[in-house]
């Protein structure tokens, strides 16, 4: 029940906002109502054993029997940490665009919130098509939300992101078809659509040969996973959608919707198609090596602040990458971190590019000069996020991309070489970029707003949550990683004979004992 | 008091001081801000102190104490600590850091007083602190990386501390930039020696070494020698990294004197005297690290000779004299890399805050060319860069002579050495006598230059009083360290600094034997060169100054070319980072929306013509559709058969 109520929870909100009308309410009721969907979110920290590597909380009920399909959700260690970045993330940026988001105020709030329900649903679903529904249910209110409250070529992003991204997932809907179908060998003649089902299939695997039915479906599935990486050379609809979409938009595209493509490859790509995996690393290695060097040059020399972090994602999603084709536990543990730590700074600095958007109207680098005088603290805030970024160490940032460095190097000591010029350009294009707006003289332009482009107090409180994150993660990452090393290092050891059991027992027990707290709780009042 | 309570105040206090100023930053109560800094500091020094003194109690070879505090990062069999150590290396080191760095904080609070961010500096000088002390305490690679990284981020922070000022922020940036690039080395280091020995504590890489050199460029050894020595090329300033360092003197002079001379650019000798058994065991990249040492001890001095800002002279002094220490532990000497580490960061330290004195006293203005007597109006200051000025060219009896008599001896008989790297060394030598004289003629002797609205006057008493404690550390800091032969004829003095540091490497090497009047006939020779070279100096700026003017011109495009730092930097821009800049930009223009973005088109354009021929299809037509299914069944029948033979 548990995983369920945090699914469907912001969706039953979204419907109560329905019944709103005062804007100033709905904003709030949206904001509580993410801040309760995070707080109760936590209690996974909590009932989530890390030692255990199998689905935990685990709830089945069928839904079409006829295909085996069934809305079946589960969590494990893989899964935990993203299911809490997209708690966290939500109310944040909800309360980020309180003052950037001024029309359609309901309709801004239920989408979101649906998206969120979808969020959540992808990273829990274990049954394939029910996977698929939530991952594809998810495009819907972000085409929305960059399509009505984005810039001035929305219409041209939101297709391009739509088209782009629908191309990848027929791809996978193909191969999700075909893998129910293969489920009959093993289940009796019973089709299934559920992943651990999947995971019991032997597809066969010829090395040469693309067309092996292994080959085939490990590719329909990289492409759909891929083009939502996004990975080079399928990344070009990313800096539109960035550009063109609003904050609110930008951060959880950037902070959680890319995650769905790096969770794909480790949920579907590597445990159902081991050989292939294997076989094509050195592809993938490839890609993600020059996703890092090819985002970071492109992101140097761009004009728009939001271009330029946009193209720094590529940069950064191409470690996560090359972090989980390393095929190790340190390059796995740390493709896993830095999609955490991607979320959060790129977030952050998403999130900080539309407040100093919202007071200048321009994201022209050009039109910048000396902001760190006239806005001390934004300065403050966005130069933590840079070094978050740019991976100094005792920031989130380091720990994600020396562990990939580190499994990159075990893996081929080549790929890690060309790849820790990403450190060095990374510092390039984020310092450049600091140079550039922050600092040298206070410009006319600057001037002319007369101290009023410092951050608010809302502004500090919401930033203030993400700082906290880039240094707890830096500077004691045990607590993240040995609630995930168990799941990783299972799925590493196992990857030809991977096979993740339900643990349903538990999630009654965890149900009553939320039930329990909450009394305290109350009865503490 | 427990040692874990001494180390948690040594690293922490100036932790505690960066929060506290950091907090109030836009405050500018220069006096709390530096007060509470400096005693955040000092109290990081009684904890060295104390540290050192538990230190020395215990028998030689077992003088290690350690603090542990929790787990780092812990993946796979990689789990590291934030543990830290304190052994004989260390010790100085803590002592240095904290002891230069407390009178360097006193110094700045009279020199920042007319600042308008006094407040956020200070946060950044204890926060510099705090990393330094990361760097030098931590008891593996990956924690000596976080402070390594750290005092970066620090000086990058420092150095566009005037950041209004579109110059400084651009050094801060380049000097980031050029140490990240050193910093890349030094992480394939860590993960080639992580990858080879499986472990990243110095101690048990110790442990797990080989008995046997390694020979050649491409074992696992030397690579990582190389690679954490590319690290060292950047953080220490040498060639072909060192160009961020005369750039660096953007920021406040303090700052120059603690960062960019006494502490951070020491950081890569530490690293590898840190690592000395191991290096021993590469003796290639030994080799390059000797060369590289010895190249830019001499390169760097030539720079020095032409340069008229004060403290462009100073940096590329302190870049030659980070050469000597890389060409000292590149002959294996550790023991008199550290050495001069110690000196240096007195009298180098000393001369920055003196020229920061003259730059305050002369309303910011730092060409020489506009000084000159400045000794009349600057008594302590003058008197003071007197006792510096004596050390770095090595006057007899002065701290500096000591320590690069050290190298210089261990360069020539060191079998790991050569008499061409003594050559070198020694032309350094006399180099550093030429321009530190020209630099003291300019400065404080001769005829008043000084513009006459300008009316220079002896600085505060919080700025001389370092002076002083540094002054007197540059003249007998050299003590702890008296080479046998002068010990001998001073009652058996013995070398303490040796001694303390004579259980800290397995893998010593022994100088050959050598007769006693060898190195007194190299040691006499050496110093008597420098002696000519600084009456030359003295000669051609105090007595003929129109003499120097003259051999520029003679010497011409020769001239220019070193006038110009050989043109390094532009070299830099026009073959690294333009072309790089511009290959983002075809990147982008021809790959990005030019190639990927059009094939989109095309595939797009192609759906919808797709799209159109099915239109047609579907005609709403009621006996066409019915066409379609007949069609559809005929089809199914023939599969059905064809499925069933």
């Amino acid at each position: 029940m548990f995983l369920s109520l945090l699914i469907f929870l912001p969706a039953f909100f979204a419907l109560f906002l329905l019944l709103i009308k005062k804007e100033f309410l709905i904003r709030a009721v949206a904001f509580g109502s993410t801040v309760f969907v995070f707080i109760l979110s936590l209690f996974l920290v909590k009932f989530v054993d890390p030692q255990i590597p199998h689905l935990q909380l685990v709830e089945k009920v069928k839904w079409i029997p006829s295909f085996g399909i069934s809305y079946f959700v589960g969590i494990d260690g893989i899964s935990l940490w993203l299911v809490l970045l997209t708690t966290f993330l939500t109310p944040l940026t909800i309360l980020g665009s309180w003052s950037s988001v001024k029309e359609k105020v309901k309709m801004f709030h239920v989408l979101f919130l649906l998206l969120e329900s979808a969020m959540l649903g992808s990273f829990l679903a274990f049954d394939a098509v029910l996977f698929y529904c939530f991952f594809e249910a998810s495009l819907i209110p972000m085409y929305f939300l960059i399509g009505i409250w984005g810039g001035a070529r929305r219409i041209y992003a939101t297709l391009k992101f739509f088209i782009y991204t629908m191309f990848g997932s027929l791809f996978m809907l193909a191969g999700i078809i075909a893998l129910m179908l293969m489920t009959k060998s093993v289940l009796n003649g019973e089709m299934s659509a559920s992943l651990l089902d999947f995971y019991k299939l032997q597809i066969p695997f010829i090395g040469g040969n693309f067309l092996s039915p292994q080959n085939l479906l490990f590719f329909c599935f990289a492409l759909a996973f891929a083009i939502k990486v996004p990975m080079f050379p399928v990344h070009t609809w990313l800096p539109d959608a960035h550009v063109e979409a609003p904050t609110p938009g930008s951060v959880i595209l950037a902070g959680v919707m890319l995650k769905m493509g790096t969770y794909g490859f480790l949920r579907f790509a590597l445990p159902l198609f081991p050989q292939a995996t294997e076989y094509w690393t050195w592809l993938f290695m490839f890609l993600g090596v020059v996703g890092i060097v090819y985002g970071a040059l492109v992101a140097m020399v761009q004009t728009d602040i939001k271009k330029l972090v946009a193209y720094s994602s590529v940069s950064h999603m191409g470690y996560v990458m090359v972090g989980l084709f390393a095929m190790n536990l340190y390059g796995m543990t740390g493709g896993l971190y830095q999609m955490l730590n991607h979320g959060i700074s790129t977030g952050a600095l998403f999130l900080l590019v539309g407040m100093i958007y919202e007071r200048t109207h321009t994201r022209e680098i050009k039109k910048y000069s000396g902001l760190a005088a006239a806005a001390p603290i934004f300065a403050i805030f966005f130069l933590i996020i840079t070094f978050s970024s740019i991976a100094v160490p005792l920031t989130n940032g380091f720990v994600g991309e020396f562990l990939i460095l580190l499994g990159a190097f075990m893996k081929s000591k080549w790929v890690a070489s060309v790849a820790v010029l990403g450190v060095v350009l990374g510092a390039s294009y984020m310092l450049w970029l600091v140079k550039r707006v922050f600092f040298g003289p206070q410009n006319d332009f600057i001037n002319s707003f007369k101290g009023t482009l410092d951050l608010n107090k809302r502004e500090v409180g919401l930033l203030i949550p993400l700082v906290i994150m880039v240094f707890w993660m830096g500077i004691y990452p045990s607590f993240f990683t040995k609630r995930m090393d168990v799941s990783l290092k299972y799925l590493l050891d196992n990857k030809y004979q991977y096979n993740l059991s339900e643990q349903l027992d538990r999630n009654e027990n965890s149900f009553k004992l939320v039930e329990a707290k909450l009394k305290k709780v109350e009865d503490h009042q | 008091m427990s040692e874990q309570l001494l180390f948690v105040i040594l690293l922490f206090s100036p932790l505690v001081g960066f929060i506290i100023n950091g907090l109030r930053f836009q405050s500018k109560n220069y006096r709390l801000s530096g007060g509470l800094a400096s005693f955040c500091v000092f109290l990081s020094f009684l904890a060295s102190v104390f540290l050192v003194i538990k230190l020395a109690a215990l028998p030689g070879s077992q003088r290690v104490l350690s603090a542990s505090l929790f787990p780092w990062i812990e993946v796979g069999s990689l789990s590291s600590y934030f543990r830290f150590v304190v052994d004989p290396i260390s010790s100085i080191m803590i002592l240095v850091i904290t002891g230069v760095g407390t009178l360097i904080h006193i110094f700045s609070i009279g020199y920042m007083s007319h600042d308008e961010r006094p407040t956020k500096y200070f946060a950044y000088l204890n926060f510099f602190v705090f990393n330094m002390l990361l760097l030098v305490l931590g008891d593996n690679l990956l924690v000596m990386f976080t402070g390594w990284e750290g005092v970066g981020l620090c000086s990058y922070l420092l150095i566009g501390f005037w950041f209004t000022d579109e110059q400084k922020a651009a050094a801060g940036m380049k000097a980031f930039i050029t140490n990240r690039i050193g910093d890349a080395g030094f992480l394939l280091g860590i993960f080639l020696i992580y990858s080879t020995f499986g472990t990243l504590q110095f101690s048990s890489l110790i442990e797990t070494l080989p008995s046997v050199s390694e020979m050649g460029w491409t074992g696992p050894i030397t690579l990582s020698c190389l690679f954490l020595f590319i690290g060292a090329t950047g953080k220490s300033a040498q060639i072909p990294l060192y160009v961020w360092l005369p750039d660096a003197m953007a920021g406040p002079t303090p700052v120059s004197a603690l960062i960019h001379a006494a502490t951070m650019v020491t950081a890569g000798v530490y690293m590898i005297v840190r690592l000395g058994d191991f290096f021993m065991l590469a003796p290639y990249a030994m080799a390059v690290i000797a060369l590289i040492g010895a190249l830019t001890a001499f390169f760097a001095a030539t720079i020095g000779i032409t340069q008229w800002d004060i403290k462009k002279v100073l940096a590329y002094s302190t870049v030659s004299q980070l050469g000597y220490m890389f060409l000292a532990v590149g002959v294996g000497a550790f023991g008199a890399a550290m050495f001069h580490l110690m000196t240096h960061a007195f009298f180098k330290a000393l001369m920055f805050l003196g020229s920061g004195s003259v730059i305050h006293a002369m309303n910011d203005e730092q060409d020489i060319r506009k000084m000159g007597g400045l000794k009349k109006s600057m008594p302590i200051t003058y008197w003071t860069f007197v006792c510096g000025w004596l050390a770095i060219i090595g006057a007899p009896g002065f701290s500096g002579f000591f320590s690069k008599d050290e190298i210089l001896w261990n360069a020539f008989q060191s079998p790991m050495g050569s008499k061409g790297l003594w050559l070198i060394g020694v032309l350094g030598a006399v180099l550093t006598a030429f321009y530190m004289t020209r630099l003291m003629a300019l400065v404080f002797w001769g005829k008043s230059r000084v513009p006459k609205d300008i009316h220079p006057h002896e600085s505060p008493l919080s700025m001389t009083f370092p002076l002083v404690v540094l002054g007197v550390l540059s003249v007998i800091g050299g003590w702890v360290g008296v080479p046998h032969v002068i010990g001998g004829l001073l009652g058996h003095m013995p070398n303490y600094l040796e001694h303390w540091l004579s259980f800290s490497f397995q893998n010593k090497i022994e100088l050959p034997e050598a007769s006693a009047s060898l190195e007194w006939m190299l040691m006499t020779g050496s110093t008597l060169l420098v002696f000519l070279s600084a009456y030359v100096a003295y000669d051609f700026y105090v007595r003929n100054p129109s003499r120097p003017q003259l051999i520029a011109a003679k010497a011409g495009e020769f001239y220019t070319w070193v006038y110009n730092k050989y043109f390094v930097d532009e070299f830099y821009n026009a073959k690294i980072i333009q072309p790089t800049v511009k290959l983002g930009k075809g990147l982008w223009e021809y790959i990005d929306v030019s190639f990927i973005d059009r094939i989109t088109y095309w595939v797009s354009a192609w759906v919808l013509h797709m799209g159109r021929a099915f239109r047609y299809l579907q005609n709403g037509n009621a006996q066409v559709y019915a066409l379609y299914i007949s069609l559809g069944v005929v089809g199914t029948v023939i599969c059905a058969m064809l499925a069933g033979m």
